[in-house]
């Protein structure tokens, strides 16, 4: 009796065992889309999971979503932090995670890399049509952070380059410095390439434009930097972000992305206010009282919703 | 299609090789780094851990500094180093050196004490000095669990290695967060593959060692059997059941 | 520190989140790594085999792991069972070695006599086996335990809430403060989990402290012994 009890256990061990032996052994091409189909598809009663980038400035536009909501009595769940677009999306479509704080112009660009949409309306509109069935988006807000290009005054001053078309008369090899995921970007080294017929080497630096980034620009190890250009950072370190006269960029504002199944009119209107009311500086703003300041992302929502007079 | 074939496939594809960004020079700097911070961490932690497993002074210390360095949490380690010393490769160093001090501490420190005392007294019966003792009886002796611990070492650097790109310190970890933010899994996966397999030969590569340096005529078994036995097993036994009593 | 001062509240969800991402691979392997340490201890081949497989597992560098997981537990990707999982299969590996060697260093004269006095085999590791084998087992737990600690600090690299969210969320915004106070909590919470571990181990195996002398010496062996890898 007892060497069946053990033999249970036994297999159950194994069973955990050679689950991770059998590591991907599965015949999926795409992990994540497990999750797609695995998970119910969104749930429009219970609290809504709110999710973020792992990134600062997207955390603190979701916590302003979430107090917002919770102010009108909607409850929430709180799922921040969850890496990059390619790791979220699917969680999104699948409904595990319902509303996001996006950005239109990168947001459309994964879903139609080959875009030729450039300015802030256009780039809104080609989104809707290209978002896959189940996602929607909702007003999009003036607060822009879209990826931008930035030298040290240093380079700028002696190569003389102000925009990405100078970037040519430049003779010493550049190095550009960014997120692993820009070098395969439309608008990363290939992008530059055929957009303004510059050719960059790529150094991937994991920290979204953050304080490696910067210390790697001044000392020269990169020479050009992937840079949000709502990051304070910008300004405090005296950085030179170049124009973009080809629209290499396309205009990326703050935009709510949901799932259709949580798009209650409600819902849709709360956001739409706290979309209407964030503005390009204030955006700034916020991430400067998070990086300078060292406030709590819900200090900062706080603070904020209290300062537009916003529920 | 079956994504472990995608890796070995993405593995055996040239293209994915070659040149200063080709999976051998990320595996040679994976090398490097396992190597160049086990050899820091020995010069280090060996003459500590000699002088801690002879005179015996300084073991509670050591014993506690080798189990609490576990719980060190290596990404936040690597990340405070790199906010102070930039990208590149030294952040990352350091963090392994720290890694690895621990369990070739506790391999020096070990394999002194491993040895039977009554080795030693005889060794300073027959008028060794001290250095003597060292050298020609402790070290000796006590090779084999040192390299254990350096095993060991070598193989927690090895799999922690790839955390090196996250501060753009290169190595196999380069193609994990590329093949995982591009969706490129076939990337990541077969970079996984490689240290999984770069850890295993070195696994192998060291059981070999671990077996080749045990001197001539002692017989390398686990410390519990070089042991005096205890001259009365029984006493330690007991039964539990009865023993409130 | 002034962000610690404005972020006491995230530290603490911080910490309880971290702590309960910690626990159940700790306990779930201590379980799995009993009946596995069992057999390998049992057998010469299936020591060998049962040994080279989580020497292996343990080599899995964490991130993909972690990554991976759903692809073959059908969990949502952001699940923090995944982490858990993954986590459970590291506590396995290191804790097998320690069972093994736990279970061999109970004297074969004492299983015999206890056989003598009546006890079957099921009686004979419940009352004799095991608790002899205990102090070697607590010590291979309160390695698992620091491990898993520090380990599910990476969780937070895939998204699922742990005290690694401070080093990420500090590396972005360049605040050593909180890179630091994620490193120091993880040792607290490490440090924590050891005291209990060996108040638990007083209380359950008072016997290991009267023998001191010899016992203390097998368990410090085997715990180094985790430690290098060797034995």
């Amino acid at each position: 009796m007892f060497t069946a009890i053990k033999k249970g256990r036994l297999v159950a061990g194994l069973v955990v065992v050679s689950a991770a032996v059998a590591l991907a052994g599965c015949s999926s091409s795409n992990p994540l889309d497990t999750a797609s189909t695995s998970s119910a598809s969104g749930a429009a009663s219970g609290p809504i999971v709110i999710g973020s980038q792992a990134y600062y400035s997207n955390e603190i536009i979701a916590e302003i979503y979430a107090q917002a909501l919770e102010a009108n009595g909607i409850e929430v769940t709180r799922q921040f932090n969850i890496g990059q677009r390619d790791a979220y999306l699917p969680a999104l479509e699948s409904g595990e995670v319902q509303l996001f704080p996006e950005y239109t112009g990168n947001l459309l660009q994964y879903y139609d890399p080959s875009t030729t949409a450039k300015t802030s309306d256009d780039v809104f509109a080609a989104l809707q049509t290209a978002l896959p069935q189940g996602l929607e988006v909702l007003d999009q807000s003036p607060a822009t952070d879209q990826d931008s290009y930035n030298v040290t005054k240093a380079f700028s001053d002696a190569n003389g380059v102000t925009s990405l078309a100078d970037l040519s008369k430049v003779t010493t090899p550049i190095t550009l410095g960014g997120n692993s995921e820009l070098q395969t970007r439309p608008y990363g080294p290939d992008g530059l390439k055929s957009t303004y017929g510059v050719t960059v080497g790529f150094t991937p630096i994991e920290d979204s434009g953050g304080p490696l980034t910067i210390k790697a620009l001044n000392d020269n190890t990169v020479q050009m930097v992937n840079i949000y250009s709502a990051d304070p950072n910008i300004k405090t370190s005296g950085l030179v972000t170049l124009a973009d006269p080809k629209g290499l960029f396309l205009a990326s504002n703050v935009v709510p992305l949901i799932n259709s199944n949580s798009a209650t009119p409600e819902v849709v209107s709360i956001i739409n206010k706290v979309s209407a009311a964030l503005t390009a500086a204030d955006l700034v703003d916020l991430n400067s009282q998070s990086v300078n300041d060292q406030q709590s992302a819900d200090t900062i929502a706080k603070n904020w919703l209290a300062k537009v007079n916003l529920f | 299609m079956n994504l472990f074939f995608d890796g070995i496939a993405w593995i055996l594809d040239s293209a994915n090789q070659g040149g200063p960004g080709g999976w051998i020079a990320r595996l040679g700097e994976q090398l490097a780094y396992t190597f160049g911070a086990v050899a820091i961490a020995a010069v280090i932690a060996v003459p500590l851990g000699y002088l801690v497993g002879h005179t015996g002074r300084g073991r509670d210390l050591a014993v506690s500094l080798s189990g609490g360095f576990r719980a060190l949490p290596s990404l936040g380690l690597l990340i405070l180093l790199g906010l102070g010393l930039g990208i590149g490769f030294r952040a990352p160093l350091l963090t392994f050196v720290i890694l690895a001090i621990p369990p070739i501490l506790a391999g020096a420190y070990a394999g002194f004490e491993a040895i039977d005392r009554k080795t030693i007294d005889a060794a300073r019966a027959l008028g060794m000095t001290e250095l003597q003792i060292v050298g020609r009886v402790e070290v000796p002796l006590g090779l084999p669990l040192l390299i254990g611990g350096i095993r060991s070492g070598v193989l927690q650097v090895v799999a922690t290695a790839t955390l090196a790109a996250y501060v753009s310190g290169g190595a196999l970890g380069v193609f994990i967060f590329e093949g995982f933010s591009t969706r490129n899994y076939a990337e990541a996966l077969g970079a996984s593959i490689l240290v999984t397999v770069l850890a295993l030969v070195l696994e192998g590569i060291f059981a070999l060692i671990q077996r080749l340096v045990v001197p001539r005529g002692v017989v390398a078994k686990e410390p519990t059997e070089i042991r005096t036995r205890s001259s009365r097993p029984v006493a330690v036994a007991g039964l539990p059941a009865q023993e409130g009593k | 520190m002034k962000w610690l001062s404005s972020n006491w509240d995230l530290v603490w969800q911080l910490v309880f989140a971290h702590v309960a991402l910690s626990v159940p691979p700790i306990v779930i392997g201590f379980v799995i790594a009993i009946p596995l340490g069992w057999v390998a201890n049992r057998y010469r081949v299936s020591r060998g085999i049962i040994l080279l497989v989580l020497g292996l597992l343990y080599t899995i560098p964490s991130i993909p792991l972690f990554i991976f997981m759903p692809l073959f537990l059908g969990t949502p990707l952001l699940s923090p069972v995944n982490v858990t999982v993954a986590l459970t299969i590291y506590a396995v590996a290191l804790m097998v070695r320690s069972a093994a060697d736990g279970l061999r260093s109970v004297d074969p004269d004492i299983l015999q006599a206890a056989s003598a006095m009546g006890y079957s085999g099921w009686q004979r590791f419940w009352r004799v086996e095991l608790p002899l084998a205990g102090p070697v087992l607590l010590a291979g737990l309160r390695v698992v335990s620091a491990s898993t600690v520090s380990l599910a600090t990476i969780g937070s690299v895939v998204g699922v809430s742990s005290l690694g969210y401070l080093f990420i969320n500090g590396f972005q915004r360049n605040i050593p403060g909180e890179v630091i106070t994620g490193i120091v909590a993880t040792l607290v919470i490490a440090v924590v989990f050891d005291l209990l571990l060996v108040l638990v181990g007083r209380l359950l195996l008072p016997w290991s402290r009267r023998d001191s002398r010899v016992r203390a010496r097998d368990v410090a062996r085997s715990r180094t012994a985790v430690l290098t890898g060797a034995g």
